[in-house]
């Protein structure tokens, strides 16, 4: 009993220490002095800025990523299509990548002298330190979510209900919305929230690719950086204090469509 | 009784449509396309940038700045995860086996790691143990505290491959083991440990793949001095920024195989596992 | 009805369908009979165009279907594993169908309440599959495929993944919602019981192709092929032959007998005795007796006995059920 307890204690002692203790500590920091001063910097141009920036990379990568998260399941499961085992690599790759060798490879092939970008400056489209450099280092690093989540389910799932629904009639489309998806929505859902947190939170590869130029292209997480090291603890307390409460949003999001899952 | 019309046994002709139509097959298409586009492109044209100058690449990886940061790197992940086995085994185990008020609170914590943004990660551990935290310790700049942060985020990996295997086993089997006369450590040892090695070398591999790759959470608490506190991804960026391109993507090129590796052994891992639950 | 002809299928290097035509009656109740591998469920699933086969033609109706899809077949299909969808109640399961065809909701209601009514569920129409048992989720099962009212109803070994009894009660059932609807019906299993005591016609299957096809007495009393015969009812060997238990004569004198055996049990059925014995070669074999010859034999274990068969039962070899090319080898 006793050494049941003490494993309790040591485990309760490590991730207090670890997340709770300076996760605690950096929203007490943030609220020391009040709302006033949180609200000032976030008010400022460019810490609204970043924060708008980053819901938006956010709100355009989450729904492409979505859609494709599940096709792509579907495409692995479903069809087997020649090729589709390398996508099914090909998707997890994000997950062990390092951001920084994300942000490069974006550099390699849209930037001046890369494989395209040269031919794209030559034409007036500039991808590098520009958005569309920040959204597709985020859709890179934030794909694999959707697809991992929805892939047990649907091959869990089987393809029975779908092929009762094609006996009583149901076109490809119909058995998709009214039996497939119903089927795999709490997969998609947790999906979407783990998605959301990724893109929401993405540093290495937009800072490598998006030059960080203030009040232009920016995020929260770049601001946070940039206010640390310039010794502007507010704002960084303050960026890092709207961040993590975003991703506490999405955990418990998860954690209770997890519990839902788990009952269905 | 109906009469065929056609003749008997005739092949169909190949272009004969599919009871699948084609929507399904244009969406696998389509979404290889975006894959194609948004991955595997750039990931070619690093291979490339790497491979363009085989002098500068051997130069690049040869650099003794480059292998100090790589050893590093690897020292640091080796480290990390063999705490991160014992932590989350033990994480798992009380997730599963303890009752306390409290529990399903601890349960969501761990997935805080992933969904917590890296750079807040490092800055809110710097914020406790930081030259300012009011401990009396600063991990600042030092490799104690590239490690911390690299335990931070790598936290959920192992403890979320061994909780659902610890799950299933059975306690009968367990009380079984204890029944037998076997001591609590022997029956964990013997009954428990062989069914979640495969997973706990699952979480191991994927938490080994974060631990190398890491830069928001380590970037601030580091300090990136070169030989002593800088890690490859940390290199890389210096490197990129320094205009140096085909270093960085040399040393990048390295990274994503170790990468490659990892992800390859976990699938055999993942294969092995399901195997042995037929 | 329901034409096959020549049809080929195979998965990788496995043939799962080696040039297999049938026939099937409007009306009738057909069943698909073989050991597991035979090809029965693939056949059923190209007819119903849940496979596609490598060649040959499927004609519904006397329309060819081959390049249709399952959508467009008019078929109802009963899955073994019940196929339920999980995410809607009985009710909305079996009016899936009529949405799909944008039936009005009056005709939807009125028609899932009758539906409920001929399956005996009337009263769990707002259950979750989950709710129910694996019984009433195959009558479930069943509904759904009628509400579309098809022209052929399939059934994929319907009531396998059921426990004895409920089996035996639903294949009961089964027969007599047959003869009310008369809706042409083809069923795969693998106990020949079940096929036996259900069906019209029995379609047996081996390999990927047929072996035979004919009533379920003609599959009994002509078997085409020795395969045929020892699927269909128990047989024994005596002395080399084949004999039904029930034509096994038991004698305890030797003169006019075929072979020596030994008592090794006996096992009382009420009106029958069956007694399982072993001869020479250590093959094992049963007799059936009535429990008054038995009594008079006065029979024990480890008496030595002689047998006769009183009939032999022997393939009959070519000529089965329908000519086509369900003959054997």
């Amino acid at each position: 009993m006793s050494a049941r307890l003490a494993l309790r204690a040591a485990v309760l002692g490590y991730l207090g220490l670890l997340l709770a203790a300076p996760v605690g500590l950096v929203f007490w920091r943030t609220f020391e002095h009040g709302l006033i001063p949180v609200w000032r910097v976030l008010s400022s141009h460019d810490a609204a800025h970043a924060l708008w920036l980053t819901v938006l990379i956010t709100a355009i990568a989450v729904p492409l990523n979505t859609i494709v998260g599940v096709a792509c399941a579907l495409a692995i499961v479903r069809h087997r299509l020649p090729g589709f085992g390398l996508v099914n690599t090909l998707v997890d790759l994000p997950l062990a990548l390092s951001p920084v060798v994300v942000g490069l490879a974006l550099f390699s092939f849209y930037g001046r002298d890369g494989l395209v970008g040269g031919w794209l400056e030559a034409h007036g489209i500039r991808v590098l330190f520009s958005l569309p450099a920040i959204l597709l280092a985020t859709i890179f690093v934030s794909l694999p979510f959707v697809v991992r989540e929805v892939v047990p389910v649907l091959r869990e799932i089987g393809v029975e209900q779908e092929e009762a629904a094609a006996t009583l009639g149901a076109s490809d489309l119909q058995t998709f919305l009214r039996v497939t998806l119903p089927a795999i929505r709490w997969a998609v859902t947790y999906g979407v929230a783990l998605t959301t947190a990724r893109a929401l939170g993405e540093f290495g590869a937009v800072s490598v690719v998006s030059g960080a130029i203030q009040g232009r292209t920016e995020t929260l997480t770049l601001y946070v950086q940039r206010s640390y090291e310039g010794f502007d603890t507010v704002g960084a307390y303050a960026g890092a204090t709207v961040l993590a409460a975003l991703a506490i949003c999405a955990l418990v999001l998860m954690s209770f469509l997890q519990r839902k899952g788990e009952t269905r | 009784m109906a009469e065929v019309t056609a003749p008997l046994a005739q092949p169909l002709a190949s272009g004969a449509r599919r009871q699948a139509s084609g929507a399904p097959l244009l969406a696998g298409a389509l979404s290889a396309l975006y894959l194609g586009v948004v991955v595997l492109a750039p990931l070619v044209a690093l291979a490339f940038a790497a491979a363009g100058d085989r002098r500068a690449f051997w130069e690049a990886t040869t650099n003794p700045e480059a292998v100090a940061s790589i050893e590093l790197t690897l020292a640091v992940s080796a480290v990390v995860v063999a705490i991160d086995v014992a932590a989350g085994t033990a994480i798992a185990w009380v997730l599963t086996r303890d009752e306390f008020r409290g529990r399903r609170l601890v349960d969501a914590l761990v997935d805080l790691p992933l969904a917590l943004p890296t750079i807040v990660a490092g800055l809110t551990l710097l914020a406790l143990y930081g030259p300012r935290g009011g401990l009396g310790v600063n991990v600042a700049f030092t490799r104690a505290g590239i490690v911390l942060a690299l335990l931070f985020v790598t936290l959920p990996f192992v403890v979320r491959t061994v909780q659902p295997v610890l799950g299933e086993i059975d306690r009968e089997l367990e009380e079984a083991a204890a029944s037998l006369g076997a001591g609590r450590l022997a029956t964990f040892r013997r009954v428990v440990l062989p069914a979640i090695v495969p997973a706990i070398l699952s979480g191991v591999a994927l938490a080994f793949a974060r631990a190398i790759g890491e830069f928001g959470a380590v970037v601030l608490i580091s300090g990136n001095l070169p030989f002593k506190t800088e890690v490859a991804s940390v290199y890389v960026f210096g490197r990129l920024n320094a205009g140096d391109r085909a270093g960085a993507a040399a040393i990048s090129m390295l990274l994503l195989a170790l990468s490659f590796a990892t992800l390859l052994l976990v699938a055999a891992l993942r294969r092995r596992v399901t195997r042995h639950e037929r | 009805m329901i034409a096959v002809e020549g049809v080929h299928k195979r998965f990788g290097d496995f043939v799962a369908l080696h040039d297999v035509s049938i026939r099937v009656e409007k009306g009738s109740l057909t069943a698909l009979l073989g050991p597991s591998g035979s090809g029965k469920s693939t056949l059923l699933r190209v007819i119903a165009g849940l496979e596609r086969p490598d060649s040959g033609r499927v004609a519904i109706g006397g329309v060819d279907v081959t390049a249709r899809p399952p959508q467009e077949r008019g078929i109802g299909f009963v899955f073994q594993h019940y196929a339920a969808f999980k995410h809607m109640t009985v009710a909305e399961n079996v009016a899936f169908g009529l949405r799909i065809r944008r039936r009005p909701r009056a005709e939807i209601r009125a028609r899932v309440a009758e539906l409920l009514a001929l399956v005996q569920l009337e009263g769990l129409a707002d259950r979750y599959p989950a709710q129910l048992s694996g019984g009433q989720r195959q009558r479930m099962g069943l509904a759904r495929a009628l509400a579309v009212e098809p022209q052929v109803l399939l059934l994929d070994e319907p009531f396998g993944a059921l426990d004895a009894r409920v089996r035996r009660d639903l294949r009961a059932w089964l027969r007599r919602l047959h003869d009310e609807t008369h809706t042409t019906t083809i069923i795969v299993t693998h106990d020949q019981e079940e096929a036996m005591e259900v069906a019209d016609e029995v379609v047996l299957m081996r390999r990927g192709r047929v072996e035979q096809i004919g009533s379920p007495r003609e599959l009994y009393e002509r078997p085409a092929s020795e395969f045929v015969l020892t699927f269909i009812g128990p047989v024994s060997r005596v002395a080399g032959a084949w004999a039904r238990p029930h034509d096994v004569e038991i004698r305890l004198a030797p003169d006019g007998a075929d072979e020596e055996a030994m008592v090794e049990r006996i096992v009382h059925l009420g009106f029958e005795v069956r007694v399982e014995l072993v001869d020479r070669e250590g093959e094992r074999l049963t007799a059936q007796l009535t429990r008054d010859e038995a009594e008079e034999l006065e029979l024990a274990r480890g008496d030595v006995v002689w047998l006769r068969a009183r009939r032999l039962a022997r393939p009959v070899g070519g000529e089965p059920g329908h000519g086509s090319n369900g003959h054997v080898r």
